[in-house]
């Protein structure tokens, strides 16, 4: 229980940044450490800018998928920032901006939503991830 | 069954997975050790989700109830 749970984020839209957020917020209420690092589309979905507008779902989701997140939105189910936000109250949560999709999107650390704790490389990431699970999302 | 005094209430209904157990956590930070929160909730995920949780936590789940619409655990901060 002690090994943190990492968690790569590629994917940029809103069920997948839901799903990671709540698998961080339970890790994080089990007292588990969790590291986060933001690849490509998912890093894009945290710049300051841009993390509270729509990101859309995943195509397997379709019209009965869109019409069932809404309904849980309505129902009072908190967007995945806000369950990010929770998460990071409640335990040791890091989010960390890959470097090389910094580069890619052209982005400067001042871009990102203040959930966002730094940029690192790779091989940080690594370390930090100790002999936990990787889970890429 | 004793009477146990619950020092707070986390009201969880309409809430689903995880923040029954999110807001659990939280509340159950700020409880001096040995006091009890009482949780409500109406997600059913709930009762496998507060069992999991205080067995890997310590804490103790003195009593769970259920009406069939509102889950109520009892938990005690180790």
């Amino acid at each position: 229980m002690d090994e943190p749970l990492n968690l790569v984020l590629f994917s940029g839209t809103d069920d997948k940044l839901q799903a990671a957020a709540v698998l961080a917020a339970g890790a994080a209420a089990l007292g588990k450490p969790v590291n986060i690092f933001l690849q490509y589309w998912a890093l894009d979905a945290f710049r300051a800018d841009r993390i509270a507008l729509d990101h859309g779902l995943a195509p397997e989701a379709g019209p009965a998928g869109r019409a069932a997140v809404d309904a849980l939105a309505r129902a009072g189910q908190a967007p995945w920032a806000e369950t990010m936000r929770q998460a990071k109250d409640l335990g040791a949560v890091d989010i960390q901006a890959c470097s090389l999709s910094m580069d890619l999107l052209h982005l400067e650390s001042t871009d990102l939503d203040p959930l966002v704790d730094g940029v690192e490389g790779v091989t940080a990431f690594y370390l930090n991830a100790g002999e936990g699970q990787v889970v890429f999302i | 069954m004793p009477v146990v005094e619950i020092t707070q209430v986390v009201d969880a209904r309409g809430l689903s997975c995880p923040m029954p157990i999110v807001k659990t956590a939280q509340a159950c930070k700020g409880l001096p050790s040995g006091a009890a929160l009482e949780l409500v909730a109406t997600d059913a995920g709930s009762i496998k989700d507060v069992a999991a949780w205080c067995r890997a936590t310590g804490n103790e789940l003195v009593e769970q109830t259920s009406d069939g619409a509102e889950y109520r655990f009892v938990i005690r901060r180790k």
